[in-house]
């Protein structure tokens, strides 16, 4: 990335995509009532229970009204949103940087250790993610670093499979095999000529993982295994929502739009990123 | 790998009172569970009595596991099956439809079908229609025991039609997807020019050369799908309140029940292979090519 001319054409091709501008705009939104919940600048303290104000529709003082503790529910939904992100951000980071990682140096070194990587990696693809996140966070606990972890470990198989399988392709490259003849180190053939055929799918696959991140995270937190009472998730509002949802639908409404506008976000930059950055895509 | 969550069986079963049992009590009921041995050991009686049908007894109820898998499994499998059914439904003739004139606001209403679809949980639809339904309609998900469709028809659909339909949706997304790039591959083709250039009706074009030629992204797709969806049942399962496989995980991850667990996880590993050797032979038939 180091080449001024190709990083704003990336840039350029991206904003040519509907999908990618539509995208990046409901994530700015939502990353940006994120960041007011994260400074406190939520209306509401999102813990306060207004017993004065039980379960009022959506007005000028409450724009989501209230749950049945008169709690603010904008106030717990953007909270709840922040939480859902900073799991998700944590997981996938994790995720992205080990399986990677691995991937990479599995791809390029071969052998038994190659054999090992991808044969962990298929026993952890067999699981149905939700329930393998399920029995780690079971076995872990509860706190929002015990859900990232085991989202974590749900996810890197994928980013290893993403990583390792250019660089198969790329080892055999004859710039891979000049490099060597030329005395480079291997540290440095990685570096310079294997890492950067990665980069492209792996910055795809991380929008396309968080959003899968949101949807565990939540379900989790639904089930009950992830962010605990008294604290908001969206998932979790969601469950409480629902002996209540028949009647007072704010609270199952807005909880729920938010997960669907944040995760409909990721897969359209997703889409965005995938077109900018295949330069088959272009032409169009 | 969950013999790492705090407590266990015996904790599980007496509660608070363990404390009150004796140094010697506690040694007597490890060695009736089977926990006193090293954790290797428990494994390797664990995966010799399974091969041989043995699944192990479940602590809480004294019940054998395999009686609870043979109860739970058709549940789970019913309700995937009708998933998969709906999904490639939906996804397929949205595909079709989305893929007929690439740009157009047809394609654009189902491209935004298939986003939404992917991007509304389970759970939110699931509760969504729970919710809907018992206040219109005064419908509520029973919990009775689950009736196979052979037994009572119109219990077994009232089970299954709302989990099936939140599963069906969920699959629908990344199939219409794939159908919609794959179709839009194949149109491009040029044995598909040559069909319009004989005048072969453009309907029969679209299903016996562009369609037909298109299936195995499809059928790839919804195989994977199909393995998620048995996962993808423990949520749906617990709001529509169905005896199945996904619940009974969540109840023995609750109850410390490792047994359990961990067979119920393998029979879930052994029905993701099976549907692989499924797609396979499907291959097969759809392209004879394949070998």
């Amino acid at each position: 990335m180091s080449n001024p001319t190709k990083e704003r054409g990336i840039v350029h091709y991206y904003l040519r995509s509907t999908s990618g501008i539509v995208g990046a705009v409901l994530l700015f939104i939502m990353v940006a009532v994120s960041l007011a919940s994260l400074f406190k600048f939520t209306p509401h303290d999102p813990l306060y229970q207004d017993i004065e104000n039980l379960l009022k529709a959506p007005s000028s003082n409450f724009w989501f009204g209230t749950d049945n503790f008169g709690r603010d529910v904008f106030s717990r939904t953007i909270d709840g949103m922040r939480r859902s992100l900073t799991v998700s951000i944590t997981a996938v980071s994790i995720a992205t940087v080990v399986g990677v990682t691995l991937g990479v140096i599995a791809g390029f070194i071969g052998g038994w250790f190659d054999q090992l990587v991808a044969r962990v990696s298929d026993v952890l693809f067999s699981f149905p993610a939700i329930l393998l996140a399920l029995a780690i966070v079971a076995s872990l606990g509860n706190d929002w670093y015990d859900t990232a972890f085991a989202i974590a470990i749900v996810y890197t198989p994928i980013f290893v499979r993403v990583a390792r399988g250019p660089v198969l392709s790329v080892k055999e490259m004859d710039y891979v095999k000049a490099a060597r003849i030329l005395g480079y180190s291997t540290p440095r053939i990685i570096r310079q000529h294997v890492f950067p055929n990665v980069t492209a799918p792996v910055i795809v696959q991380i929008a396309l993982s968080l959003s899968w991140a949101i949807l565990t995270e939540s379900g989790l937190s639904f089930l009950g295994l992830g962010t605990q009472p008294p604290n908001a998730s969206l998932g979790l509002m969601v469950a409480e929502a629902q002996p209540i949802a028949a009647f007072a639908w704010w609270n199952l409404a807005f909880p729920s739009i938010f997960i669907t506008i944040v995760v409909v976000g990721l897969n359209l930059v997703g889409d965005g990123l995938r077109d900018a950055l295949d330069p088959a895509r272009r032409s169009s | 790998m969950l013999r790492v969550i705090p407590g266990n069986t015996i904790t599980a079963a007496f509660g608070i009172e363990t404390g009150m049992l004796t140094e010697d009590q506690l040694a007597d009921l490890r060695v009736y569970y089977g926990i006193d041995k090293p954790l290797i050991a428990q494994y390797f009686s664990w995966i010799t009595s399974f091969l041989t049908g043995n699944m192990g007894y479940s602590y809480s109820t004294g019940v054998p596991i395999s009686t609870l898998t043979k109860m739970a499994l058709p549940v789970t499998i019913e309700v995937a099956i009708i998933g998969t059914v709906l999904g490639v439904l939906m996804g397929v003739s949205v595909g079709m439809f989305s893929a007929r004139k690439p740009g157009s606001i047809r394609d654009f209403g189902g491209q935004l079908f298939g986003l939404l679809a992917l991007a509304i949980p389970g759970f939110v639809l699931s509760t969504t229609i729970v919710t809907v339904m018992a206040n219109k309609f005064k419908y509520f998900p029973n919990a009775f025991e689950y009736k196979a469709p052979w037994q009572d028809l119109w219990m077994n659909a009232q089970q299954m039609l709302f989990p099936g339909l939140v599963l069906g949706i969920a699959v629908a997304a990344p199939v219409m997807r794939t159908t919609r790039s794959a179709i839009l591959e194949t149109a491009d083709k040029d044995f598909v020019r040559t069909a319009y250039g004989k005048g072969v009706p453009a309907k029969r074009v679209r299903f016996r050369h562009v369609l037909r030629n298109s299936l195995i992204p499809i059928v790839t797709m919804t195989g994977i799908q199909f393995g998620y969806l048995l996962g993808g049942a423990v949520i749906v399962e617990k709001i529509f309140a169905m005896p199945g496989m996904g619940r009974q995980i969540v109840d023995a991850i609750e109850k410390r029940e490792y047994a359990t667990v961990q067979s119920s996880v393998m029979v879930f590993a052994i029905m993701f292979v099976l549907i692989n050797v499924v797609t396979d032979v499907i291959y097969r038939r759809i392209d004879p090519r394949i070998k």
